[in-house]
């Protein structure tokens, strides 16, 4: 159901809204102070209680991840906190905002995570393309430090954080995150292989907790509102899948950008009534949270006659009505992923849609793991013969073949990333894919753009 | 070949950015900002320069420069234009603008312009999608473009 909120985008457009005086006018700051006298163990039940589930993608709950971290820490194992604002899934433009409006959030959030797994250190790990993102979140940090609230005694409280900012150098793998703790170290971002999990040997080999940035963003609200009435905003709050977040919507939409909602909208309401409807035209299909969540179509129904099912709610009705949480999509046989959407007209060319998409993933492929570097080029090479008019049925097929030797054979999760998007494109529109094929490209408009 | 050193000033944000950190290597990435913010691109003496000033092998830094797609191989123009052209882009023109980038510069993508200013880059997804179509001019987005507008921005660069 549709309610937006501005817990997370109340100083979206206020002038000045990412400086401190703006930031703590709204009662900034108060959470981490406060969070500094609690007891550790009721900080992070309250984060439990307020079911966020990881914003990043995976839809981990983050109070839950808080408490895989050892305790009590040992003096020559520091423990340190990682934001992961690696920002580069195609269609999610979310956490960009945050650090552009909101950086203080960030660092507010840092505070308290810090608090929450006994971590001194935070390192909020930034794309380098974000040079705004990067000032403003330099600038809130040196603004919290001036005025006492990070260093050796955070509010006077002797619990020392510092917070920084650490930058890559244009590597899409970087946002998962082994690869993104090689990349902080100064390696290349190859990932590693689990496990051992961050929690146990992260960053410098020390145990690791890893936020996406939208999550620790959310983190002061939370805290301020209390954990349960946090979660119960939510409709999927039975579900475990708590609170308000971010929404994006970007493609062929009247309204493109980026909207704050309690968990539990649905796509419908994400592309008609924030996004404005469709733009020229009917819906030819829907990618739900970046790039790498299998397409959805609108003509699909729910199929859940089973009463366990967490979509049994929902059984009979149309995909596009059925409320966006972590397990609900995974029901759909989608990912929920970062929740920012890309929608796609009738008159959209679906296999140079796909041909767009998986130039992306033959690009971004670390190349560590055979099958993913060599089957993403040849998902690409053989989709690039098809939009010339050149590929065979039997290429067809081989897309399948590929995309299955993918899964379930690389270290990351890149591989399903790339593979699982592929075979949705290719189940879904078959028949678009077998028609191209036939007529040498000509059944398709050969356009993305309208 | 002369050799590679960082400005002075520079080298004094190298000790702050080292002071980030439990070791040196970590260090890596930003100081390779750094020095290709002074010299344009990672040539063979600054991975050199690099090794020695944090203590690492050449090998490991050749190894990261390679690995990331914004440290420069190879000399550059002045100014870099990237075209975002993943898919929420592309659904809103990034194509056209992308050819229109090149017909306006007279190169291709890859290419540099014959006077040096600019470079025409093609990027994967800049996390602009709901501004699409965009590109980025060195440090700076520009959004929700015409082909009108990156007439503007492009004559700005080339004059």
């Amino acid at each position: 159901m549709l309610r937006q909120t501005t817990y997370l985008t109340k100083r979206y457009g206020v002038p000045e809204g990412w400086t401190l005086p703006v930031y703590e006018r709204d009662g900034g700051y108060q959470q981490a102070k406060r969070a500094l006298s609690m007891p550790r163990e009721a900080l992070v039940e309250e984060m439990k209680a307020a079911n966020i589930r990881g914003r990043g993608g995976a839809g981990f709950p983050m109070g839950v991840k808080w408490s895989f971290m050892p305790w009590p820490p040992k003096p020559e194992k520091p423990h340190y906190l990682v934001i992961n604002a690696d920002e580069g899934e195609p269609g999610t433009f979310k956490d960009r905002t945050i650090m552009e409006l909101d950086p203080h959030a960030v660092v507010e959030g840092c505070i308290i995570g810090c608090f929450g797994i006994g971590a001194h250190a935070a390192y909020i790990y930034v794309r380098d393309e974000l040079h705004l993102s990067k000032a403003r979140l330099w600038g809130a940090i040196k603004e919290a430090r001036e005025k006492g609230y990070l260093g050796a005694k955070p509010f006077g409280i002797d619990y020392p954080v510092e917070v920084y900012v650490h930058t890559g150098a244009g590597a899409y793998i970087c946002g998962e995150e082994t690869s993104l703790l090689n990349s902080l170290e100064g390696k290349r971002g190859e990932p590693r292989l689990k496990p051992p999990f961050p929690a146990q040997a992260g960053a410098f080999g020390m145990p690791t907790t890893v936020n996406n940035l939208e999550t620790i963003a959310a983190v002061p609200v939370a805290l301020a509102m209390g954990g349960d009435a946090f979660s119960k905003l939510s409709d999927l709050h039975d579900q475990k899948d708590g609170g308000c977040r971010l929404y994006g919507v970007s493609g062929h939409v009247n309204k493109p950008g980026v909207f704050e909602a309690c968990v539990g909208l649905t796509l419908r309401e994400l592309i008609y009534d924030l996004g404005g409807g469709v733009k020229g035209g009917e819906l030819l299909g829907v990618i739900p949270g970046g790039s790498s969540c299998p397409i959805l179509r609108p003509d699909e129904t729910v199929n859940a006659p089973d009463p366990k099912s967490p979509l049994h709610r929902w059984h009979g009705k149309n995909v596009l009505d059925v409320p966006m949480g972590v397990e609900t999509y995974r029901a759909l046989g989608t990912m929920l992923g970062t929740c920012c959407a890309i929608v796609l007209n009738k008159n959209t060319d679906i296999v140079l849609a796909m041909h767009n998409l998986m130039r992306f993933y033959r690009h971004e492929s670390c190349g560590q793991c055979t099958p993913c570097r060599e089957g993403s080029a040849w998902l690409f090479r053989i989709l690039d013969r098809m939009v010339h008019g050149e590929a065979t049925m039997e290429e067809l097929d081989r897309l399948h073949e590929i995309a299955d030797n993918i899964m379930g054979n690389t270290i990351c999760a890149f591989g399903e990333g790339t593979a699982m998007p592929a075979l949705g494109f290719l189940r879904k529109y078959r028949k678009e894919f077998e028609e191209h094929v036939r007529t040498k490209g000509k059944s398709g408009t050969g356009r993305l753009a309208l | 070949m002369t050799k590679f050193a960082l400005s002075p000033d520079r080298e004094k944000h190298v000790e702050e950015i080292l002071s980030r950190y439990p070791n040196r290597q970590a260090a890596c990435i930003p100081v390779l900002h750094l020095c290709q913010e002074q010299n344009g691109w990672i040539s063979d003496e600054v991975v050199e320069w690099v090794a020695a000033r944090l203590g690492l092998s050449a090998a490991h830094v050749k190894g990261v420069v390679t690995f990331y797609t914004l440290f420069n191989k190879e000399p550059v123009g002045k100014h870099q234009v990237w075209v975002c052209r993943t898919l929420s882009c592309a659904l809103r023109g990034a194509d056209d603008i992308l050819h229109h980038c090149e017909k306006r510069l007279g190169i291709h993508v890859g290419q540099t312009t014959k006077d040096g200013k600019v470079t025409l880059r093609t990027a994967e997804c800049l996390a602009s999608c709901g501004t699409a179509p965009m590109i980025q001019v060195d440090k700076d987005y520009y959004e929700n473009l015409t082909t009108a507008e990156v007439d503007r921005i492009l004559d700005r660069l080339i004059k």
